[in-house]
C-alpha cells in the first residue's frame, strides 16, 4: 500500500502544524519522520490516520481518496505513544478489540478470534501475559502488546507514534532491533514518528526530516546523514561544527582571514560553514586553513575528543572535535585544523 | 562497630519521629476533641432520631409509616429521585464529554457554571422556577391555559430537585475523565469501532465507579432535598409533599413521633449512603493506583 500526502496544510489557530507538505512512501517502506518537537511530525502521522482533518490538500492510499474514510474505516494500525491500552481489558482482550468491534457480517467466528490473538501474541513473544492486565505490564511489554492489537486488524499501515519514546534506553534500543526484524518479517507500509536522530537513522529505510511544519529533506539514513540538503538537517542530524562566516565572489570569509575554501556554488551573503567534528583534521599550526588553541581534551572509547579555541580575526570561538585516540593532543598545545568536508549554507534571516 | 552505628541510626530516626509528633497528651486531647465533636454533632441526632421514632414501640412506628399520607410521600420521594438522577445521569455524562473530550470556546465558563446549584440557596433556585412557571409568567399562563400542570406537581418538584443535584455526577466526572484524556477512544475508533461502541465498551468502563458515587451522591441529596422543593409543591397533603416536607409537617402539628419515624427513613437512607460511599472510594482509589503503574 502506498500512501501519498499532497501538498498537506493543517493550522491550530494561528499556527501553522503543517506547511504544505507533500510526502510519498512507497509499498512494504519503513519511514520515520523525524524532528523537533513541535515540527508537525505526529500531526502528519495522525492525520494520516484519520485522528484529525487536514485544512487542505489530499491524503492518497494506493490512489484513493482516503480523506473520504473515517479513520475505523482507513484499516490503519495506529500505535499510540503512550499505549492507549483499555485498562480495564486484559492483554488477550485488548488485542482482540479490533477484530470484535468488526461488523457482524465480516466479524470471524470466536474460535478464529482466539487463533489469531494468540498467533499475534505469539508474534510480539507475549503469549504469556494474555490474562494480564496492561498496569500489570512493563513499558516493553505495553508497548509490544499495543503493537499487537494495531496488528490484529491486518492493518494496510502501520502508524507509530514515538513508539520508544517512554521507554529507558537499554529496552529502547532492543525494541529497536526488534520492530526492524518484525518489518521484514510482516513487510507491511510504516511510518514512525520520532525526534531521536539514531532510531531513525537505524530503523528506518528512509527518513523524512521535518522542521515547523515543512518538511526539510527526504532520503536514505546516509543521505540525510552525508549530504545535508539544509542547514537545519546538517545541525539537526549529527554533530556538527559551525562557524559563521560570510562568501564573497566564490571565496569564504572568516571574520577579516580569506579561508583557502572553495564555497561550492554558495550565493555571495553571511553564511554558516558546518563542519562535521570528525571531519576537521588536526594537524602542525601551518597545515591548515584555521587555527587554534587547545583547550581540554577527554579520551573515551576510540575518539578523543578536545575543545579548541578557534584564535581567528572575530575573537575566540570554542568548537569541539574529535580525532583519532594516536593522534595526542594535550591542553595549551597550537594546531592547525582542516575540514575535510563541509558544507555551506545561507545565514538564516 | 556495625551495631553501635546502626543503632545510632535508630536512635536518630526516633529522634526525628518525635520532632515530627505531639507529646502523647496533646495527641489524646486532639483525638477526643475530634471524637467528642462527632458523637454530640453526628453520632447522637443519628441516634435520637431512631430512638424518637421507636419511643412508642415497633407498632406504633409501623403504623405512622403505613399512613397514606406517609406512603404517598415515600412514593413521590422515590418518583423524583429516580427522574431526577436519571436526568442528571445525562445531563452530567453529555456535559463531562463535553468538557473534558473537546476544546471550545466558553469551556471554562461552562465548568464554573455546573456549580452554581452548589452555591446558590436552594430556595432561590425553587423561586425561579416559581417565576418561571407561575401564573403570572407568559410561559406559566401558556401553560395552564394548556392544562399542564408544572407548579404544585410533579414536574415542578421534578424540575427544582434536578436542578439542586445537577452538578453531583458532571463534577465526578469530569476530573475523571480529564485525566484519562481520549487517546483509549482514539485507539478504540482506530481499530473501527463506531462512536457508540467506544462509548460502551471504553469510556463507560472506564469511569464506571466515578459515575455510580456521583449518582449515589445525586440520589441522596435529591431525596434529601428541601428548600427548592418546598418553594414549588405547595404542599398538597397526600399529593406533593415528599418525605423532608411531610417531616416539617408532622413536627409543626406536633406528631413528634411519626416525624421522627420518616425522617428515620432518610435518615437510613444517609448511612446506606455513607457504607455504599466507602466502598466505591475504596473501589475509585483501587482504579488510580492501578493507572499510575
Amino acid at each position: 500500500m502506498t500512501i501519498e500526502v499532497r501538498n498537506i496544510v493543517k493550522r491550530f489557530g494561528a499556527f501553522a502544524a503543517l506547511d504544505h507538505v507533500d510526502l510519498k512512501v512507497e509499498t512494504g517502506e519503513l519511514v520515520a519522520l523525524l524532528g523537533p518537537s513541535g515540527s508537525g511530525k505526529t500531526t502528519l502521522l495522525r492525520i494520516i490516520a484519520g485522528l484529525e482533518w487536514p485544512d487542505e490538500g489530499d491524503i492518497r492510499f494506493d490512489g484513493e481518496d482516503a480523506l473520504q474514510q473515517g479513520a475505523g474505516e482507513r484499516h490503519v494500525g495506529f500505535v499510540f505513544q503512550h499505549y492507549a491500552l483499555f485498562r480495564h481489558m486484559s492483554v488477550f482482550e485488548n488485542v482482540a478489540f479490533g477484530l470484535r468491534v468488526q461488523p457482524r457480517a465480516v466479524r470471524k467466528s470466536e474460535a478464529a478470534i482466539r487463533a489469531r490473538v494468540h498467533d499475534l501474541l505469539d508474534l510480539v513473544q507475549l503469549r504469556w501475559l494474555a490474562e494480564r492486565y496492561p498496569s500489570q505490564l512493563s513499558g516493553g511489554q505495553r508497548q509490544r502488546i499495543a503493537l499487537a492489537r494495531a496488528l490484529a486488524i491486518e492493518p494496510r499501515i502501520l502508524l507509530l507514534d514515538e513508539p520508544f519514546g517512554a521507554l529507558d534506553a537499554k529496552v529502547r534500543k532492543e525494541l529497536r532491533q526488534w520492530l526492524r526484524t518484525l518489518h521484514d518479517e510482516i513487510h507491511v507500509t510504516s511510518l514512525f514518528v520520532t525526534h531521536d536522530q539514531e532510531e531513525a537513522l537505524e530503523v528506518a529505510n528512509r527518513v523524512v526530516v521535518m522542521d515547523k511544519g515543512r518538511i526539510e529533506q527526504i532520503g536514505t539514513p546516509a543521505e540525510v546523514y552525508d549530504n545535508p540538503r539544509t542547514a537545519f538537517v546538517h545541525a539537526f542530524i549529527g554533530e556538527s561544527i559551525v562557524l559563521p562566516v560570510e562568501v564573497r565572489d566564490g571565496r569564504v570569509r572568516l571574520g577579516a582571514s580569506d579561508l583557502d575554501l572553495a564555497a561550492d556554488g554558495a550565493a555571495s551573503g553571511p553564511s554558516q560553514l558546518f563542519v562535521r567534528r570528525h571531519d576537521m583534521d588536526v594537524g602542525p599550526v601551518d597545515s591548515g586553513v584555521l587555527r587554534g588553541a587547545v583547550r581540554r581534551v577527554r579520551t573515551f572509547g576510540p575518539v578523543q575528543r578536545a575543545d579548541v579555541a578557534l584564535t581567528s580575526a572575530g575573537g575566540e570561538t570554542l568548537i569541539e572535535i574529535d580525532t583519532p585516540r594516536d593522534r595526542r593532543l594535550a591542553p595549551g598545545d597550537v594546531v592547525g585544523l582542516h575540514p575535510r568536508r563541509y558544507r555551506i549554507f545561507a545565514a538564516e534571516a | 562497630m556495625a551495631e553501635a552505628e546502626s543503632a545510632r541510626a535508630v536512635r536518630a530516626c526516633e529522634a526525628r519521629n518525635d520532632a515530627l509528633t505531639e507529646p502523647r497528651l496533646v495527641r489524646l486531647g486532639i483525638i477526643a476533641l475530634a471524637v467528642a465533636f462527632l458523637t454530640v454533632f453526628i453520632v447522637l441526632p443519628l441516634v435520637l432520631v431512631f430512638a424518637q421514632a421507636f419511643r412508642e414501640g415497633i407498632a406504633a412506628y409501623i403504623a405512622a409509616l403505613a399512613d397514606p399520607e406517609a406512603q404517598s410521600a415515600v412514593v413521590l420521594t422515590l418518583t423524583v429521585a429516580a427522574i431526577s438522577v436519571g436526568l442528571n445521569l445525562v445531563f452530567g455524562l453529555v456535559m463531562a464529554w463535553a468538557i473534558a473530550k473537546f476544546e471550545f470556546a466558553g469551556r471554562t465558563l461552562l465548568i464554573s457554571l455546573i456549580d452554581l446549584p452548589f452555591s446558590v440557596s436552594p430556595v432561590i433556585a425553587g423561586l425561579v422556577f416559581v417565576l418561571l412557571f407561575g401564573a403570572q409568567s407568559a410561559l406559566g399562563a401558556w401553560l395552564i391555559a394548556r392544562d399542564i400542570p408544572i407548579l404544585f406537581a410533579l414536574p415542578g418538584i421534578v424540575l427544582a430537585t434536578t436542578f439542586v443535584t445537577f452538578p453531583f455526577v458532571a463534577r465526578e466526572l469530569i476530573p475523571l475523565m480529564l485525566q484519562q484524556g481520549t487517546q483509549e477512544e482514539e485507539a478504540a475508533i482506530s481499530l473501527g469501532a463506531s462512536g457508540w461502541r467506544a462509548f460502551v465498551r471504553v469510556t463507560l468502563p472506564n469511569i464506571k465507579w466515578g459515575l455510580i458515587y456521583g449518582i449515589l451522591l445525586c440520589n441522596a441529596r435529591a431525596m434529601g432535598e428541601f428548600g427548592a422543593v418546598s418553594v414549588v409543591s405547595g404542599h398538597i397533603r397526600g399529593e406533593t409533599n415528599t418525605m423532608p416536607l411531610l417531616v416539617e409537617i408532622l413536627y409543626n402539628e406536633y406528631q413528634i413521633m411519626a416525624a421522627f419515624a420518616v425522617a428515620s427513613l432518610l435518615a437510613l437512607l444517609a448511612v446506606v449512603t455513607l457504607v455504599v460511599k466507602a466502598v466505591l472510594e475504596r473501589r475509585l482509589a483501587e482504579g488510580r493506583r492501578q493507572r499510575d503503574h
